[in-house]
């Protein structure tokens, strides 16, 4: 059987939108910009694209900004905010611990640049403290961002408390939502979001495209200087076979967001209870404000790379956030935020689940990971040194 | 990054996993903290290891590399052994992603530290140079 479970690392591009972009490559080839019928063509599907997904998110069209992806948005945001506010004085930004590293090296990039960074515990269920966020702002708080889900161990933030609490501070509110748009119900008006940040191959839409929201009156400081795309702000050819396969995807997303819910929920679940029934394994983050697809555990004594190479010859493609798998000598720095040891991060397994998915895969996962736990264990001298040390040989 | 097909064999199949209960020599490098713990078991008859075997927790170039170093030392004299780099290793495993190198050093040290064992155990006096290394291989890290 085979099982791709990484969809939080990115998604199979769905029908809809790949048969809503080929004619953006064969017929409506045209530039935006050109006056002529066939660039006013692509012209028309950018325009609506853009109204598609304003409409889906509850914002006005001329707030979204196309982007190459969650991480160009993600800088600009900051980046922008940052050097807008600057010039009112206010240097101090407002953050969390567990945030994706477009976020969290955008924040190192302007502490070296003499801006002051706090950055809120996210707890052992991943979740802040509104008490923390409070506590936190300053009169020079130029900015608070928070992360909408997180990647790797799914939890979600209560946005529209921290928004409303941002609000009433008078302090900007941006929210990096790649692994919400599309998953969650998202309203920017009522959740209070100042700026968003979105990428399409998230939600079955095609890589190398994103979008920033950002509402009127903030005006961000130009990302590329050139042409008058993106009201001048981003200047370059607009990919219009991206945004309107973004768009496609999204509406998609949208029209599916409750069934696909139940679904992946119940799919979550019974992965969850039955890897649990693993001893000395564990689940990360929070049960409840979770996202629907995501499964995130740690086993004791085996290493993530290991267990997620062994998955990929039995057909399940996972992630892990191992330091072997993190590309650096540490664990994630998410797994780490929420206080677990190294030596239990480093056991970690992500399971991200899209509606694809059947409950008969959740089975033959169930069926196949223990196995592979009890083989690693078997020869893992960590694992020999626990079972000593709880008394179990 | 990508693994040779030499390393997935042997993380696949690794050689000489497990313990020897009445082992001459018996070696563990590593740490939890990094993600890997090598312990290597030897089996020793008149300065020849006659039998080598390996618990391993890490990555896959951890447990390829024990798998293949421990190929390497079966049936050679311990001044052979002693002899084994983790550059030898890694090009008998046709290569490891450059981020991966530092795990090999891993089997180098656990075989130095099964031998010496054997030496302390059994009275045989060595040049402590010999046996020289950091505990906690590359990664420079504390502990």
């Amino acid at each position: 059987m085979k099982v791709y479970a990484d969809n939080a690392a990115t998604t199979k591009i769905s029908d809809t939108a790949l048969n809503a972009m080929m004619p953006c490559y064969k017929e409506i080839y045209g530039n935006p910009s050109s006056l002529h019928s066939v660039g006013q063509e692509a012209f028309h599907a950018v325009r609506d694209a853009r109204a598609q997904i304003a409409e889906i998110l509850n914002c006005k069209a001329d707030e979204i900004y196309f982007t190459s992806g969650g991480s160009e948005s993600d800088n600009w945001a900051i980046k922008g905010t940052a050097e807008l506010m600057a010039k009112k004085g206010k240097k101090h930004i407002i953050s969390t611990k567990f945030e994706h590293h477009a976020v969290l090296h955008t924040l190192k990039y302007l502490e070296r640049r003499g801006f002051e960074i706090t950055l809120l515990d996210v707890y052992e269920n991943g979740i802040i403290r509104l008490d923390d966020l409070k506590n936190a702002i300053r009169e020079d708080t130029a900015l608070v961002t928070v992360m909408f889900a997180n990647n790797e161990i799914g939890s979600v933030q209560p946005i529209r408390e921290i928004g409303a609490i941002c609000r009433e501070k008078g302090v900007l509110f941006h929210t990096d939502a790649v692994q919400a748009v599309g998953h969650l119900p998202i309203d920017i008006e009522k959740d209070n979001i100042d700026m968003l940040s979105l990428s399409g191959h998230k939600f079955h839409g095609p890589k190398g495209v994103g979008a920033l929201y950002c509402k009127n009156g903030i005006r961000l400081p130009n990302l590329i200087e050139g042409g008058a795309q993106e009201r001048n702000r981003r200047a370059g050819t607009e990919n219009v076979p991206g945004v309107v396969g973004m768009a496609a995807a999204l509406k998609e997303a949208a029209d599916h967001l409750e069934e696909n819910s139940a679904k992946l929920t119940e799919i979550r679940n019974r992965v969850i209870d039955g890897l649990l029934k693993i001893p000395c394994s564990r689940v990360n983050g929070d049960r409840v404000q979770r996202l629907p697809g995501n499964v995130s555990m740690c086993f004791e004594g085996v290493e993530g790379e290991s267990l997620l190479l062994y998955l990929d010859m039995v057909g399940i493609q996972a992630s892990s956030g191992s330091a072997c798998t993190s590309g650096s000598l540490d664990p994630s720095h998410v797994l780490l935020s929420i206080g677990l040891p190294h030596e239990v991060a480093h056991g970690s397994l992500r399971l991200s689940f899209c509606e694809d998915n059947t409950l008969e895969q959740a089975d033959y996962i169930i069926e196949q990971v223990p196995p592979i736990i009890k083989r690693l264990r078997d020869m893992s001298p960590l694992w020999e040194r626990l079972q000593k040390e709880r008394g179990n040989v | 990054m990508e693994y040779s097909e030499k390393v997935m064999e042997h993380f696949v199949n690794p050689h000489n996993v497990g313990k020897i209960d009445d082992a001459d020599g018996v070696g563990e490098v590593g740490n939890a903290k990094c993600g890997d713990i090598m312990k290597m078991y030897l089996k020793i008859d008149d300065g020849i290891i006659t039998d080598v075997k390996f618990n391993t927790y890490g990555c896959a170039s951890a447990i390829a590399t024990s798998s293949m170093a421990t190929d390497l030392i079966k049936g050679q004299p311990i001044s052979e052994a002693l002899k084994l780099t983790n550059k030898a290793v890694v090009e008998a495993l046709d290569g490891l992603p450059a981020v991966k190198i530092h795990c090999s050093v891993l089997a180098e040290q656990a075989i130095k530290a099964a031998v010496r064992d054997y030496y302390d155990k059994n009275g045989i006096e060595y040049d402590e140079a010999q046996f020289h290394f950091n505990e906690a291989h590359e990664h420079g890290v504390e502990e």
